[in-house]
């Protein structure tokens, strides 16, 4: 066998996870840490034959914790890393994920989200873990997280998760779900020429200058690797430019306050929507990953009884796109928010919409998709208040 | 005046003393050993890291002028890992205590050493979590006091070189920070040595575990080490596990060869692959170094 | 017709999911349109109901769950005493002759012609023994299908089996499409519906 190509360039006809990992390598993944897990398990069974083809590394941990803590030392080695995962894996990852918000180490995190909590519906659809993916781990912090709808979408999202995470020099989370990671369907990847990378930014200036933690105008430290010789002292504790411990509130406030900047400032940069009908619309659904395309249907329904019904897809979920979410909400009646969990992006909805429209989620802990009717249904509600 | 400058500043942070830790307690004892190892071998310094978890040993991470990682509790070995299968040119060093590698970190300690992962583990024991002020742990002594056994610790530890060395660990030695010769030349077999190595360090805790046992003070512990010990080269790892009140078995007890993580995945790849299987960073590190 | 929706369904084992899989990568790769291919399983690998969805259009696909399906393959009793009801009038139901025992009754019958749905049987499982593997019988069926209804292109199934299957598969494969095909053709022009 020869070393094979890290882009595949043509069309294909593969499953969502797949697609994940191929998206991985194109954007320069070279290292994948991970444990099997349904539905993810697919995406490390293809970096397990893929990385060897391309000089990556593929190793099968003990664990998730073990798992991405070898992605995050990987990440200082200098080399782009992920690890897959789904709702157990991910609780698991929790403190981890907060090592690398504190240390500012770029990687991307995939969770394939199934029915929880706990085992739950290992084979099947959930989208429970989206609050989990911004508040999981302990402490205050921003994240990036997107939401994929179709396979290709994992191929593309997944690069962008790199480019996002080089860039802001932060973990960054996939959350697909079991529908979307299973989905076969036509991905079309691109030649190599055309898919846009971002690495992270190096120092690459004299050593007793570099202070690890002095951000740029972007709030973001460049970044060197270990075994360069800079020597840096990188930890999990409130940190100065140095990187030195400081238990001082004043080390804590600046800290804390740039790793939650940096998101929040760059959220232009950052968040990504597709819109459809918003012209004319009076109701909007606001939905993301499988259930946005559930949603799509119970657009076209609706459109097709008169109704005008906009519909709003999250590609980003976090930092979640208040500012548009607030313009709608002052010329539209009501957002429909159907998610396969109790109401969680739902919750942020109806706290952007601030009473200037009407919230009605369209809620199912997992286990199988909305029928379309049922949020036809909601439009209807919504139509006649 | 002119300042003083110790010879080993240019491989500690000077600017980081005062450290942690208390009066009598012999993490720093271990740290200079670590130091006076890694000076004496003259292997490329630029890049050698030292790996941590959480407790008092682990702060050794942020003491030496070297890459160091102070990761989370129980995580340095799978970060260590993935740091040496991202960039195998780095030579890597897990430096930890017992609670830190052996409780919540021990499935990866077992993993790794199966693995035999090209790493060398140093775990400074000293029966105690002694940061969080002195609980029972996986190597506390039967019938030991500590505030979470206040009427004496009733759950066996571990025989750490036991564990390790059943595990597939290729070097195995226990050493005491009264030992200080004996135990450089342990830690420099053990960075050398190609494979998961493992060396564990006995060490006074005279806050966390010496007050509350009646053990006396650090020194005292010193006197132990030296008078109720007994070096036993090559003993069977099973047979040297720590008891109250009786002989400390020191020694290198497993120095043997057996083929690396990285050996076997290169050869079993190679199987599949035309070109010999080589891991892109090594490539571009060779490549700088034809250049320079 | 510009939107397919198609199941498969029968037993893990029978290889329902690569039928469906190999139906949408001939429409997708090389028949150049949209396709979409969701499946169910249980936690068994073998022997539990399984069965694929595909949608084949010339529009991307949103919503990914037919509907109503077009054409049901029924691979065993269960797949089709559930399915069968589901497909739309003027649709198509193969059934796999010796593994299931057709109940007209369960088949939307809205009036005679065009919205009839049309059901033949194919011995899938015993013709492909003939060829040399039952486990081909998956791929009799799909070349039965390609003949009855105008889905994908044979020459885009042939591909999607050169380029999906092991090398020592494909020969065989190819046979068993070429097989259940010429079945397909036959049928059709006798009309011998079930």
């Amino acid at each position: 066998m020869k070393r094979g190509p890290a882009v595949l360039t043509g069309v294909h006809f593969i499953n969502g996870d797949v697609a994940c990992a191929e998206g991985a390598l194109a954007a320069g993944c070279r290292f994948f840490a991970g444990y099997p897990i349904t539905p993810a398990t697919e995406i490390a069974e293809r970096m397990a034959e893929r990385l060897p083809e391309v000089g990556g590394t593929f190793i099968q941990m003990e664990d998730e914790i073990a798992s991405i803590s070898a992605v995050l030392g990987a990440s200082w080695a200098g080399v782009k890393a992920m690890t897959a995962t789904s709702g157990p894996g991910f609780s698991l990852m929790m403190e981890n994920l907060g090592f690398g918000y504190m240390t500012e180490t770029p990687c991307v995190i995939v969770n394939v989200q199934r029915g929880g909590p706990s085992t739950g519906l290992p084979t099947l659809v959930g989208q429970g873990d989206m609050m989990q993916a911004r508040w999981g781990s302990h402490g205050d912090y921003e994240t990036i997280a997107l939401a994929p709808s179709s396979a290709q979408e994992m191929f593309d999202l997944t690069i962008a998760a790199f480019n996002l995470s080089e860039k802001y020099r932060l973990p960054v989370l996939i959350m697909s779900d079991a529908v979307i990671g299973h989905i076969t369907e036509r991905v079309i990847i691109p030649p190599e020429e055309e898919i846009p990378i971002v690495n992270r930014k190096r120092f690459t200036g004299p050593r007793e200058t570099y202070l690890p933690y002095l951000p740029e105008d972007d709030l973001v430290p460049p970044m060197v690797a270990a075994g360069e010789g800079y020597r840096v002292y990188i930890t999990g504790l409130t940190h100065d430019e140095r990187g030195y411990p400081s238990t001082s509130p004043d080390a804590q406030e600046r800290l804390v306050r740039r790793l939650a900047e940096k998101v929040r400032r760059n959220a232009r940069d950052i968040i990504r929507l597709e819109e459809r009908g918003m012209e004319d619309a009076d109701v909007v659904l606001v939905a993301y990953g499988i259930s946005a395309r559930v949603a799509y249907r119970a657009m076209e329904l609706a459109r097709a009884a008169g109704r005008r019904v906009g519909w709003l897809r999250l590609i980003t979920v976090w930092p979640f796109p208040e500012e548009r979410l607030r313009e709608l909400a002052a010329r539209v009646r009501a957002f429909i928010v159907p998610e396969l969990n109790l109401g969680q992006i739902a919750r942020e909805v109806e706290r952007c919409a601030a009473g200037r429209a009407l919230t009605i989620p369209v809620l199912r802990p997992g286990g199988a998709v909305h029928d379309p009717r049922e949020i036809l249904a909601a439009i209807e509600e919504a139509s006649h208040v | 005046m002119s300042e003083e400058r110790h010879p080993l500043d240019h491989l500690l942070r000077a600017d980081r003393l005062p450290h942690i830790w208390c009066p009598g307690c012999g993490i720093g004892i271990a740290m200079r050993c670590l130091v006076l190892a890694l000076e004496e071998l003259r292997i490329p310094l630029d890049r050698t890291v030292v790996v941590s978890g959480i407790g008092c040993s682990a702060r050794v991470a942020g003491y030496v002028r070297l890459d160091g990682f102070h990761t989370t509790h129980g995580r340095a070995i799978p970060f260590a890992t993935g740091l040496k299968l991202a960039n195998p040119d780095l030579t890597v060093i897990v430096f930890s205590g017992d609670g830190d590698l052996a409780a919540i970190g021990g499935n990866h300690l077992i993993h790794a050493a199966r693995r035999n992962v090209d790493l060398t583990v140093i775990c400074v024991n000293n029966f105690i979590y002694g940061m969080t002020g002195g609980q029972s742990g996986p190597t506390t002594p039967l019938a030991a006091r500590s505030t979470t056994t206040p009427y004496g610790n009733f759950e066996p530890p571990f025989n750490l070189p036991a564990l390790v060395a059943a595990s597939g660990a290729v070097y195995v030695a226990r050493w005491t920070v009264f030992h200080v010769r004996r135990l450089i030349t342990a830690l420099q077999e053990a960075i050398t040595k190609r494979g998961f190595s493992f060396v564990e360090i006995l060490s006074p805790c005279p806050t966390g575990y010496l007050r509350r046992n009646k053990l006396g003070d650090a020194l005292d512990m010193m006197r132990v080490f030296k008078t109720q010990s007994e070096i036993r080269h090559g003993a069977p790892p099973a047979e040297v596990g720590i008891e109250l009140g009786k002989k400390l078995i020191l020694g290198k007890f497993v120095d043997l060869e057996r083929p690396t993580y990285h050996e076997r995945m290169r050869k079993q790849l190679a199987a599949f692959f035309i070109e010999p299987y080589v891991e892109k960073v090594s490539e571009e590190v060779e490549a700088e170094e034809v250049e320079s | 017709m510009s939107r397919w929706e198609v199941k498969i369904a029968g037993f893990g084992g029978q290889g329902i999911i690569l039928a469906g899989y190999l139906l949408g990568k001939a429409a997708a790769v090389y028949d150049r349109r949209h396709a979409t291919m969701v499946q169910s399983y249980g936690p068994e690998a073998r022997g539990s109901a399984c069965n694929s969805q595909v949608i084949i259009a010339d529009e991307p696909i949103y919503y990914p769950y037919l509907t109503e399906p077009d054409v049901l393959i029924a691979m065993s009793q269960e797949a089709y005493a559930r399915f069968a009801p589901e497909v739309k009038p003027g649709g198509l139901v193969l059934i796999e002759r010796d593994l299931v025992a057709p109940d007209a009754g369960r088949l939307r019958d809205e009036g005679p012609g065009e919205d009839t749905v049309r059901l033949y049987a194919l011995p899938a499982t015993k013709i492909a023994e003939e060829l040399g593997h039952r486990i081909v019988a998956n791929i009799v069926m799909l070349g039965f299908l390609c003949a009855l209804a105008p889905i994908v292109s044979p020459s885009g199934m042939r591909e999607a089996v050169r380029s999906s299957l092991p090398k020592s598969a494909i020969e065989l494969n190819l046979m068993a499409f070429e097989a259940g095909y010429e079945r397909g053709r036959l049928s059709r022009s006798a009309d011998d519906r079930v």
